[in-house]
């Protein structure tokens, strides 16, 4: 085999020699980390923690979904709509992706709740024993933020999807809320999938946060683990492990949906 | 109409003096304000190595910066700023003992300063990597010709032409900076969102101090963003304007 073939086979495969010895410190390093820190805990919190990467999983999955359904209209109107339709949606996507997402979710827990509590109507309602726990405000903050910042990328998107191609699909007849649905929107996701994809990892390391609402997601599984054993590092970098395989999983995914759309000259 | 607004909320809370909480909040805005302007600077520094390292170190240098972005950016804010609060004041402490000397306390400031750096560091370097490629390679070449050494020419020519194209990502990464210093409440660090829930909860004002907290924060963003609209037209003077 040539010198040439050798790095290039090296570089596809990451088996250089520095890789070998990086490598060889990396298992170096979690074998350390796995046989001198305690991880006796890891059993009897096992069933809490499937639970928790649960909870996690359906809160990134509700959001995300539910947010980017407000995000279609939010980012369309900001392109074509009215000016009363378009300085509303501005105001809103500047005042969420101005602030802070902690924020966002204690004012509304902590501000909502405690003016839900003051209303005998809403304490009479069916909705009370939802509103109640702590997930609804959870969710309604973590879709809205993801509204706000996906709006903006949809209206990036939408503005960018060649004119030729809506005046094309206006030559054949077709009606503008079909134009819409088979040629705007699907151009502007396809062209928004990488950002999308980027969007929808923030969302994901953003749902921890919920646990400061008390929402037993996975992180707040580990922080129990942490109060109630007293351990610092363990719980924390076994729960930034299972963020990394989420991560992981996420962007394969987003890859395979990107590779379904095939792409003039790639 | 004025009657009205005088009834909305209980406006003497905000008031700067003792029994108002107005001052509380101010503070917490100002420690926020400082860690966001130290935790940028400091990911700016990261953010300068890291990215002159990966486009011209050698392999391992490679590697390991590949490792540090891809953490980072995998792993939770929240989750990181745990790891490295406790991480680093562990290791601090352990290294000024084993030399003989006192624990100390770090200071929360130092502290958050250090771990939104970190976290900063990470996407700097991949947005200034981004901006780093976007200078002519001949314009390198040149001054290398010119015998400049590696660090005249960074100071020299690849920070100047670079900083247009930087400009709109570490915009974001600022604004991102100052939203990211809320995160320090959950280690106890009085920022101004944890000022603030402290002050609703001694008052029970929620909505009045979190919606006055909100609007601190968004007067924040929108003063950034006049000052970066002001520094992008200067640092673009003279190039073609984009889109």
């Amino acid at each position: 085999m040539s010198v040439v073939d050798q790095t290039r086979s090296g570089a596809k495969w990451g088996l250089e020699p520095h890789r070998i010895v990086l490598l060889a410190i990396a298992v170096a390093l979690v074998l350390w980390m796995a046989f001198s820190l305690r991880w006796d805990w890891l059993p009897k919190y096992g069933p809490l923690l499937i639970n928790g990467v649960w909870v996690t999983i359906w809160m990134l999955v509700v959001t995300a979904v539910l947010g980017f359904i407000l995000a279609v209209p939010i980012g369309l109107v900001q392109v074509t709509g009215p000016t009363w339709l378009k300085v509303p949606a501005q105001i809103f996507c500047t005042i969420i992706r101005g602030t802070p997402l902690l924020l966002q979710l204690w004012l509304l827990y902590y501000g909502l709740g405690s003016l839900f509590s003051t209303w005998p109507e809403i304490r009479q309602s069916w909705a009370w024993p939802y509103l109640r726990t702590a997930w609804p405000y959870g969710v309604l903050a973590l879709t809205i933020s993801f509204a706000a910042y996906e709006g903006e990328v949809m209206r990036g998107a939408f503005a960018g999807v060649p004119k030729g191609e809506l005046e094309a699909a206006r030559a054949y007849g077709m009606h503008p809320f079909t134009a819409f649905w088979r040629i705007w929107l699907p151009r502007a996701i396809h062209r928004a999938l990488p950002t999308l994809n980027g969007e929808t990892v923030s969302q994901l390391k953003s749902t921890p946060l919920v646990a400061t609402i008390t929402v037993v997601d996975v992180f707040a599984v580990t922080s129990r683990v942490r109060s109630d054993t007293f351990l610092t590092y363990e719980p924390l970098l076994f729960v930034a492990l299972i963020y990394m395989c989420l991560t992981g999983i996420l962007v394969l995914g987003f890859r395979k949906l990107e590779n379904m759309v095939p792409v003039k000259g790639a | 109409m004025i009657d009205w607004i005088t009834n909305l909320a209980d406006w003497h809370l905000l008031a700067l003096s003792p029994p108002g909480w107005g001052m509380t909040l101010l503070a917490g805005f100002l420690g926020s304000v400082q860690i966001a302007l130290g935790g940028f600077s400091l990911g700016l520094i990261l953010g300068i190595g890291g990215a002159t390292g990966k486009l011209y170190g050698g392999p391992i240098t490679k590697d390991l910066l590949e490792v540090y972005t891809t953490l980072v950016r995998a792993i939770p804010e929240l989750v990181l700023i745990l790891l490295l609060f406790y991480a680093g004041s562990g290791a601090i402490n352990r290294i000024l003992t084993s030399f003989g000397y006192q624990q100390i306390n770090i200071s929360g400031l130092a502290a958050g300063i250090f771990v939104i750096g970190v976290v900063q560091g990470a996407y700097q370097t991949e947005v200034l990597r981004g901006a780093f490629k976007a200078i002519p390679f001949g314009q390198i070449e040149a001054a290398r010709a010119f015998g400049m050494t590696s660090f005249q020419v960074l100071r020299r020519i690849i920070l100047p032409s670079m900083l247009p194209h930087a400009i709109p990502g570490l915009s974001n990464l600022w604004l991102i900076a100052t939203k990211d210093t809320a995160l320090l409440a959950v280690v106890g660090f009085t920022e101004l969102t944890l000022a603030t829930r402290q002050a609703a909860g001694t008052t029970k004002s929620y909505m009045l101090f979190f919606l006055a907290a909100g609007v601190l924060y968004l007067l924040l963003t929108l003063v950034s963003n006049l000052a970066i609209h002001y520094i992008e037209r200067r640092a673009r003077k003279g190039m073609p304007s984009a889109v």
